[in-house]
C-alpha cells in the first residue's frame, strides 16, 4: 500500500511538487535567515568581546563607572598577582591584561619637527609574549595591510586608513602624546612597523595597537592595566558560566567601599550587549515561530485545496472499502514524506546559500562608514550545528500540521456526501 | 428471487434536510435481493435510486427502517465496520467511472486488493484475470486518460469484480456510453453474473440496461411502485 501511495504522490504533481516547493522554499529561507541573524548578531558580540568587553571583564569599581573615558588613573594595580590568582581560581577562562588609552600621534619630519598629527584610540595588548593569544584574538595577521607585527615593546601598528591620511611611512618614529596614570604628560616615541585594517569602522578610523609593556612604560603604568579581560577557552560566550563566575568573584569584595576594589562585568553588562544578545536570540525564535505559523496556514490551504480536488478520489476509496481513518492516515503519511523531503531539500538549499554568505559575506562598509557600533564591514552568515535542524523541524511539523488540519474535513463530511462528489 | 436473500430492506425511509424543512427521498421501501440477481432499480431522476443504492452500499443509513446486507444491519455498523463490509462484499461501478487518473489500469484494479491485504502473487493473478474478463489485458500500462469511455468503464468493472464481491452496485453505468459500448459493458456484466454468481443491482433509467435485467424494481417519488421479473434477451 505504501508503494502504491508513493507512486500516486510522485505522479500527481499538485499533490507533491507544489507543496514540496513551498516547504523547500520556506525551510531554506528560515535556515538562511537564522544563519544570517546568528552571523550578524554573533559578529557584533564577537567583535565587541575580542576588542573591548571580553566574555567577562575586571576593572576597578571607579574605572567601571567611567569606562567610556578610559580613566587610566583608576586602573587596576598589581595586575600580575591578580591574573595569577584568577588563573588558579578560574582555569576555564583565559585572562589577559589590556590598556585602552587615547592620545595624539605626532609624526615628525626629518628635522624632528611636527609634520602632522592626529588623535588615536589606543589598545595595548600582550603582543610579544610567546604564550599570548592576543595576536590571534584580534586577528592581527589577517588585518595586517602593510609591514609586519611588532616584535619589540616600542613597535606599534596603526590603522591603514589613518596611516594614509597622515602619510606615515613604515619603520619611522611616531610620538604618542598622552597622559600618564598619575596625570602627568606622557610623550613616548614608537616605531610604526605595520598598518592594519580590521574591517570595523571605529577601529579603522584611528587605532593604534601597541604591546602592553611599551604602553605601561609610556604611561607609567608598571604592573597596572585598565582592564583584565577573560575569554572562555573555547572562544564561545557561555552566559551561565559567566554569571556564575561574576557573582562568585564579586561576592568576595562585597561590603568593600574602596573605589579601587575590582569588579567583574559579563559581556552582557557592557555596551548594551545583553540587550543585543536577547534581540538576536528572540529574532531567531520569532523567525521560526512566524515560519511555522505561515507555513502551517499555507500548507493547510494547499491541503484543503488538494482535499477538495480529491473528494472524488476519497469517495472511490470509501466505496472500495477504505475507512475514513485509513484515508486520513494516508494523507498524514503523504505529508510526512513531503515534509521530510521538502525539509531536507530546504535545509540543503538554505545551508548552501548560508555557506556562500559565510564565505563571501555582504559588504556593508558604505552603510557603516561613520558608525560607532563595533561591527564588521562585511556581514556574514554563520552556520552552526543548530542550522542543520532549525528549519527541518518546523518544516516537517508545519507540513504534517497543515495536512492534519485540512484532513479533518474528511471526517466532518458525511460519507454519502463525499461519495456524492463522484457525481460532480 | 433467485436464491437466498442477501439484502433485505425493511420499511426504509430516508430524509434529507432542505431549507427549513426536509426532503424525503425514500418512503416505506420494502425489498429483498437474492444471491445472483441481475436487478435494476429504475425510475426518473430524483426518484431515490441512488439513495437506495447508497443505503445498500452502507454509504448512508436509513432515517427509519432497516437495511440488512450480508446479515449485517447497516444502522448498527460503525464507520470501520461499514468500510469492512464494503471491502469484503461490495463492488461499486459509477456513471463517471471514477478511475484514479494518476494510476494505470493495472494499479486501478489493484487498489481493492491492496486494501484487502492480499499477497502480491495472488493479487497479480486476480488482476490479470479481472482484466481478462473485461478484455483489457493489453492495456494494463495505460492511464485512464489514454482510454476511451467504454474502456474506462470496463476498467471500473474489473476494479469492482477483482475481489469477487457478492454484490455489485452500479449507478447509471451506461449513462456516458454510446449504444455499442453500453451493450458490450452489459454483456460483460451479465457474463460475470452468470459465471461468478455475483448479484448486480443497477440504478438506471437507460432502456438499454432495462433490456438485460431479470428483475425490475420501479421507484417513483421514493416509493416502490412496481417489482417485476423480466424476460431477458
Amino acid at each position: 500500500m505504501m508503494r502504491f501511495l508513493l507512486k500516486g504522490l510522485i505522479r500527481d504533481r499538485s499533490r507533491s511538487l507544489f507543496p514540496l516547493l513551498i516547504v523547500t522554499m520556506g525551510v531554506s529561507i528560515t535556515v538562511l535567515v537564522v544563519c544570517w541573524v546568528n552571523g550578524a548578531g554573533g559578529d557584533v558580540i564577537r567583535t565587541n568581546a575580542r576588542f573591548f568587553t571580553g566574555h567577562v571583564k575586571i576593572m576597578t569599581r571607579a574605572y567601571a563607572e567611567q569606562a567610556d573615558q578610559m580613566p587610566n588613573d583608576l586602573a587596576l594595580l598589581k595586575v600580575n598577582e591578580l591574573i595569577a590568582g584568577l588563573k588558579k581560581r578560574y582555569p576555564q577562562v583565559r585572562w589577559v591584561p589590556r590598556i585602552r588609552f587615547g592620545g595624539l600621534l605626532d609624526i615628525p619630519d626629518e628635522q624632528g619637527e611636527t609634520r602632522t598629527q592626529g588623535p588615536v584610540m589606543g589598545l595595548a595588548v600582550d603582543l610579544i609574549n610567546a604564550e599570548s593569544r592576543e595576536v590571534k584574538m584580534l586577528n592581527l595577521e589577517k588585518a595586517l595591510v602593510r609591514g609586519r607585527l611588532p616584535r619589540a615593546p616600542m613597535e606599534i601598528l596603526i590603522s591603514d586608513e589613518f596611516a594614509k591620511k597622515l602619510g606615515v611611512p613604515l619603520n619611522e618614529p611616531a610620538t604618542l602624546i598622552g597622559s600618564t596614570m598619575y596625570g602627568g604628560l606622557a610623550m613616548q616615541n614608537f616605531i610604526v612597523v605595520g598598518t592594519v585594517r580590521f574591517g570595523i569602522a571605529p577601529m579603522d578610523r584611528g587605532a593604534m595597537i601597541a604591546d602592553i609593556s611599551g604602553v605601561q612604560s609610556a604611561l607609567a603604568m608598571d604592573d597596572a592595566a585598565g582592564e583584565v579581560l577573560g575569554f572562555f577557552r573555547n572562544d564561545l560566550y557561555d552566559p551561565a558560566t559567566a554569571h556564575r563566575i561574576q557573582s562568585e568573584f564579586n561576592r568576595r569584595f562585597e561590603g568593600n567601599d574602596d573605589e579601587f576594589t575590582p569588579v567583574m562585568l559579563t559581556l552582557e553588562d557592557q555596551n548594551d550587549l545583553g540587550t543585543a544578545l536577547r534581540i538576536f536570540e528572540s529574532a531567531s525564535s520569532i523567525m521560526i515561530f512566524i515560519f511555522v505559523m505561515v507555513m502551517s496556514i499555507v500548507l493547510w490551504n494547499t491541503g484543503l485545496m488538494g482535499s477538495l480536488r480529491r473528494y472524488g478520489e476519497m469517495g472511490v476509496r470509501l466505496a472500495i472499502g477504505e475507512s475514513k481513518g485509513h484515508i486520513y492516515g494516508t494523507l498524514i503519511l503523504e505529508a510526512l514524506v513531503i515534509g521530510f523531503v521538502g525539509s531536507v531539500a530546504g535545509t540543503m538549499l538554505g545551508l548552501s546559500a548560508a555557506y556562500y554568505l559565510q564565505v563571501h559575506g555582504v559588504d556593508i562598509s558604505g552603510m557603516v562608514k561613520n558608525s560607532s557600533v563595533l561591527m564588521s564591514n562585511v556581514m556574514r552568515a554563520k552556520i552552526s550545528p543548530s542550522s542543520y535542524y532549525i528549519g527541518f523541524i518546523p518544516g516537517f511539523l508545519a507540513t504534517v500540521l497543515g495536512s492534519m488540519i485540512s484532513g479533518i474535513g474528511i471526517f466532518k463530511r458525511q460519507t454519502a456526501q463525499l461519495f456524492k462528489e463522484l457525481e460532480v | 428471487m433467485d436464491k437466498a436473500a442477501i439484502i433485505t430492506v425493511e420499511n426504509v425511509y430516508k430524509s434529507f434536510p432542505m431549507g427549513t424543512g426536509e426532503f424525503t427521498a425514500l418512503k416505506e421501501v420494502n425489498l429483498t435481493f437474492g444471491e445472483g440477481e441481475f436487478t435494476g432499480i429504475v425510475g426518473p431522476s430524483g426518484s431515490g435510486k441512488t439513495t437506495l443504492l447508497n443505503i445498500i452500499g452502507s454509504l448512508d443509513v436509513p432515517t427509519k427502517g432497516k437495511a440488512i446486507v450480508m446479515g449485517r444491519n447497516i444502522n448498527d455498523l460503525t464507520q470501520k465496520e461499514a468500510a469492512d463490509l464494503r471491502n469484503r462484499y461490495l463492488g461499486f461501478i459509477f456513471q463517471t467511472y471514477n478511475l484514479l487518473p494518476v494510476y494505470n489500469v493495472y494499479e486501478n484494479v489493484e487498489l481493492p486488493l491492496l486494501l484487502l491485504g492480499m499477497p502480491s502473487k495472488e493479487r497479480d493473478t486476480a488482476i490479470r484475470q479481472a482484466l481478462d474478463w473485461v478484455g483489457l489485458s493489453d492495456k494494463i500500462e495505460s492511464r485512464p486518460a489514454q482510454l476511451s469511455g467504454g474502456e474506462c468503464q470496463r476498467v471500473a468493472i474489473a476494479r469492482a469484480m477483482v475481489k469477487k464481491p457478492k454484490i455489485v452496485l452500479a449507478d447509471e453505468p451506461t449513462a456516458n456510453l454510446d449504444a455499442k459500448n453500453s451493450h458490450h459493458i452489459l454483456r460483460t456484466m451479465e457474463a460475470l453474473n452468470r459465471e461468478l454468481g455475483t448479484t448486480f443491482i443497477f440504478a438506471t433509467h437507460d432502456e438499454k440496461v432495462i433490456r438485460y435485467l431479470r428483475r425490475k424494481v420501479s421507484l417513483e417519488d421514493g416509493k416502490v411502485v412496481a417489482d417485476q421479473s423480466m424476460k431477458t434477451q
